[in-house]
């Protein structure tokens, strides 16, 4: 709308020059005193370029509002002016509530009509300013004067900012918006510093919309798959097989107290993933048929971690399995016969064969009966509470011997090979259980005395079992800490042949090799029988290594004493550790399933080489005969023949 | 990890076994802010702690306004109540201690004798400037903090980036979105089209795609997906966290202080 009476334009896309200042002084000048003049054209004056350098906020506005204003009505001004002059004062005045812009528009608008009234008319042409009251010839001329044509610069203006950008789609305007609603909202601190990341993101941001309208795919990210699992987990439905449990001991550790004690010491898992694989190990007792069960421990893989559960099944089910893997194991040898006849068959039809290595592998030496020794218990491992639980299969002394030779990291994949050197006889799940053998024997112990030998039976020394002393009585804390004897090992260690209790394996041999056809009485190698500590051995009997005791013992606290627990860790084995406090004890491993060892793992080497053949005369190399020895051997072949003949024709003769 | 988010963040990186107990927590959030105040440090990190033979040392950081700054380190042995500074490592003192081996003693005055080839000035070092060392090492090899966590400002000095809100999954799984917290060692030898896609406000560090020897860090995704756990094979006990979408990350180093030299043959 026209501003009635306005004042003349204020500029303000371009700054007038001095001269039209000097000129809207002068002209001013002529309305009021000099010094009001004065103090009314700096406020004026400084507006307008605070305008540019961003000065109080209210003046920009104002100089907008009336800027626009004012174009719009300069074009009609001279002649509005004139026609709304009288009231003009009045409605600015009005208009204008703010003290400042007031004494400012003053002398414009004393202007037209003091043209009148001041005694200062039109200007006579030798004034500076003449003619400048026409249209056409305002001194704000370089501005657009003429109110549509302002518009329509605004409007061009804003059509460029909405131009949209051949790359991306966005156009500036839309994005400015976006990113001042996206400060207003957030009101980050200093965000002139931030305001170009803040820029990228909006822009991100708009980019990732288009992508997600194209896909729309559901992804559903694996936490809740997660979620749902460990949320399985608690749905587990006791119903009736609840009732079935509480008939004798209660087959389910408590994790979560043997947690707690632990916590103690500062060795854990978190309580949440302690509570899942508590619940885990419900689902597994419900599952299987199990008479006792602790939580082992937890190794760490690359890809994906082992939680391991030491069990042991009830009697009937383990004859059960074994009878299944006999059968199992007769029924792939006599395959395996039936394959071999055929190709024997086949090959005899062909040419004679080639020497037969006469390489004999050592004999095989049979693992523990299940039960027993180093397979005593089962081990069941899952890779994260929720996940099926597997059964690990039993330990061959083979694999224990290689492993003790090899050091691996384990992937977290029960069927991933391990390539090695001296080659493991198996994959990872029998690597894994051979560790698991390996540290039970070197680091379950409990406090001396817990566990003592059944009285009935002889005190051997293979003793393999052991059971719980009821007149036990546990040393106080102090004790168990400062002097290792408190300990005892109740697993028996492994012998250097793999297994717990020695076995001659040049005996086994023999059974096996009636099936062969080549009996070859080997030279009997002598097997020297192999003792191994008995059974509740003391652990202050374990060797350090170097200076380094195998054991180190702490007490939980030293601030509350009454209540602290005394805390094992082993040094050879890193990762585990052992708690006792009265008449609880338990141990746990934590790691990545390695022996420590303080000279740096140095691989076999490979055996020597094996002689190719063996020497017999018709293979070993002579020399060639000389050139006078083949003469004299083919004389003495001409000779014999000629004797031969005259023979023969004397015989012949003779008849 | 910062020493003000220590409780959450140790339960996320108890996966590996290894935490502290009650009493440890406690009075490490007692001590913490008081080591703060005293030493008028801007951040505090708990670094973590070395498993001694007869003992263990729990070391914390504490960092000033420029993060990249050599950080200030200071031990507590068994209480994490007092701690002590430790001067800041030097060239010398990681040269002989890379000729030590074996555990930690538990003992800070303790002196292991070094063979005789290397050492010709110093017979004998300390267990102190073994453990000062180490954590040097510890930190210049395997100390590791998102891509954009950082930034550099043009006058060199490195700031947290209050931006960053976190890597989304998808990038969490790479190995190249983690930088080690060092200086880098050769942040130049990229080609042009590499260094196109980077930044140099948060791109300045080395990241850990070009670890040698290659598959030396376990990238393992816990929880289903909420945390991202990194664990160094090179320095067992070195784990990482991050949870992706937030602000959260951190390491923490509980270990024996010792390097795994078996690693190549481990893989």
């Amino acid at each position: 709308s026209v501003a009635p009476g306005c004042r003349p334009a204020e500029p303000q896309t371009s700054e007038p020059g001095p001269a039209l200042w000097e000129s809207r002084e002068r002209r001013r000048g002529s309305e009021q005193p000099r010094g009001l003049r004065r103090s009314i054209s700096q406020p004026h004056q400084e507006p307008h370029r605070a305008q540019d350098c961003r000065g109080p906020a209210g003046r920009p506005v104002q100089h907008d509002k009336h800027g626009v204003a004012a174009g719009a009505s300069a074009k009609h001004q001279p002649e509005t002016r004139r026609d709304k002059a009288p009231r003009a004062p009045g409605a600015r005045h009005s208009m204008d509530p703010s003290p400042e812009s007031d004494p400012s528009h003053e002398p414009q608008s004393a202007y037209p009509q003091d043209a009148y009234d001041g005694g200062h008319g039109p200007y006579q042409p030798h004034e500076p300013g003449y003619g400048l009251d026409q249209p056409g010839y305002s001194p704000y001329e370089d501005e657009i004067p003429d109110p549509q044509a302002r518009m329509l610069a605004i409007k061009n203006a804003k059509a460029y900012l909405l131009k949209t950008s051949t790359k991306s789609g966005l156009n500036l305007y839309d994005h400015f918006a976006t990113m001042l609603t996206k400060i207003l909202d957030e009101q980050p601190e200093n965000t002139v510093d931030i305001i170009e990341d803040i820029s990228q993101d909006v822009k991100w941001a708009q980019f990732r919309k288009k992508m997600d309208t194209l896909r729309d795919e559901h992804l559903i990210p694996p936490t809740f798959e997660a979620a749902e699992k460990c949320k399985a987990l608690f749905g587990w439905s006791d119903g009736e097989k609840g009732k079935e449990e509480v008939v004798g001991e209660p087959a389910l550790p408590n994790v979560m107290e043997t947690a707690f004690y632990f916590e103690q010491a500062g060795i854990g898992l978190s309580k949440d993933e302690c509570y899942y694989i508590f619940l885990a190990f419900k689902n597994l007792v419900n599952v299987q048929p199990i008479q006792t069960c602790r939580f082992w421990g937890k190794i760490l893989g690359l890809e994906m971690n082992y939680i391991i559960a030491e069990v042991q099944l009830r009697e009937g089910e383990e004859e059960e399995e074994e009878r299944e893997e006999e059968e199992e194991e007769t029924v792939a040898e006599e395959e395996k016969e039936m394959g071999e006849g055929e190709e024997e068959e086949k090959q005899k039809e062909k040419e004679p064969e080639p020497p037969k290595s006469t390489y004999k592998p050592p004999p095989e030496i049979p693992k523990e009966a299940n039960g027993t020794g180093t397979n005593k218990y089962v081990y069941f491992v899952c890779n994260e509470p929720g996940k099926p639980w597997v059964k690990l299969p039993p330990v061959t002394p083979a694999q224990i011997v290689c492993a003790r030779q090899i050091k691996k990291f384990f992937t977290g994949r029960l069927d991933a090979p391990i390539v090695s050197f001296p080659p493991f006889p198996g994959n990872e799940a029998n690597y894994l259980r051979a560790q698991i053998a390996r540290i039970s024997a070197g680091t379950h112990v409990s406090p001396t005395g817990f566990y003592q030998f059944p009285e009935d039976e002889e005190e051997e020394e293979g003793g393999d079992t052991y059971e719980e002393n009821p007149e036990f009585e546990p040393s106080p804390v102090a004790e168990m800490v400062e002097s290792l004897a408190m300990w005892a090992h109740h697993v028996k260690g492994i012998l250097k042949q793999g297994r717990c209790v020695w076995i001659n394996p040049v005996q086994k041999s023999e059974e096996d090799e009636e099936e062969d056809e080549e009996e070859e009485e080997e030279e009997e190698e002598e097997h020297q029988e192999e003792t191994g500590q008995p059974l509740l051995t003391l652990i202050s009997e374990d060797e350090g290594m170097k200076n380094i005791p195998a054991w180190t013992a702490q007490a939980s606290t030293n601030l509350i004493p009454e209540y602290s627990i005394a805390i094992l860790q082993s040094n050879r084995w890193p990762g585990a550790y052992a708690f006792a406090s009265g008449r609880k004890f338990e141990n746990i491993y934590f790691g990545w399933g390695h022996k420590y060892s303080p000279e740096s793992h140095t691989p076999a080497l490979p055996p020597p080489a094996e002689a190719e053949f063996p020497t017999e005369p018709g293979i070993t190399e002579a020399t060639d005969p000389t050139v006078e020895e083949e003469l004299a051997f083919k004389a003495a072949q001409e000779e014999a023949l000629a004797e031969a003949e005259e023979e023969e024709d004397e015989e012949g003769e003779d008849d | 990890m910062e020493a003000l988010s220590l409780p959450a963040a140790l339960s996320l990186v108890a996966g590996g076994g290894a935490g502290l107990s009650p009493e440890l927590r406690a009075a490490l959030a007692a001590s913490l802010p008081l080591v703060q105040r005293d030493y008028r440090f801007e951040r505090v990190w708990f670094w973590g702690c070395i498993q001694g033979v007869r003992g263990a040392y729990y070391i914390a950081q504490g960092l000033g306004p420029d993060r990249a700054f050599p950080r200030a380190l200071l031990f507590s042995g068994l209480n994490c109540l007092d701690w002590s500074l430790l001067t800041p490592a030097t060239e010398e003192m990681l040269a002989l201690a890379e000729e030590v081996k074996g555990r930690f003693q538990g003992d800070p005055s303790f002196e292991y004798s070094l063979s005789k080839l290397s050492a010709s000035n110093h017979p004998v070092i300390k267990e102190e400037a073994r453990l000062i060392a180490t954590i040097e090492e510890i930190d210049r090899a395997v100390g590791i903090v998102p891509r954009g966590a950082f930034v550099k400002t043009p006058l060199g000095s490195v700031h947290e980036n209050r931006h960053f809100e976190g890597l989304s999954l998808v990038e969490a799984k790479k190995l190249s979105s983690y930088f080690h917290f060092t200086e880098p060692a050769n942040l130049k030898n990229k080609t042009l089209l590499e260094k196109a896609d980077l930044d140099p406000s948060t791109d300045f560090l080395n990241s850990l795609e070009h670890d040698i020897p290659q598959g030396s860090w376990s990238i393992q995704l816990e929880k289903g997906g909420s945390v991202v756990v990194l664990r160094s094979l090179l320095w067992l006990g070195l784990t990482f966290y991050h949870v992706p979408m937030t602000k959260q990350f951190g390491y923490v180093y509980f270990g024996t202080g010792e390097k795994n030299l078996d690693l190549p043959f481990m893989l």
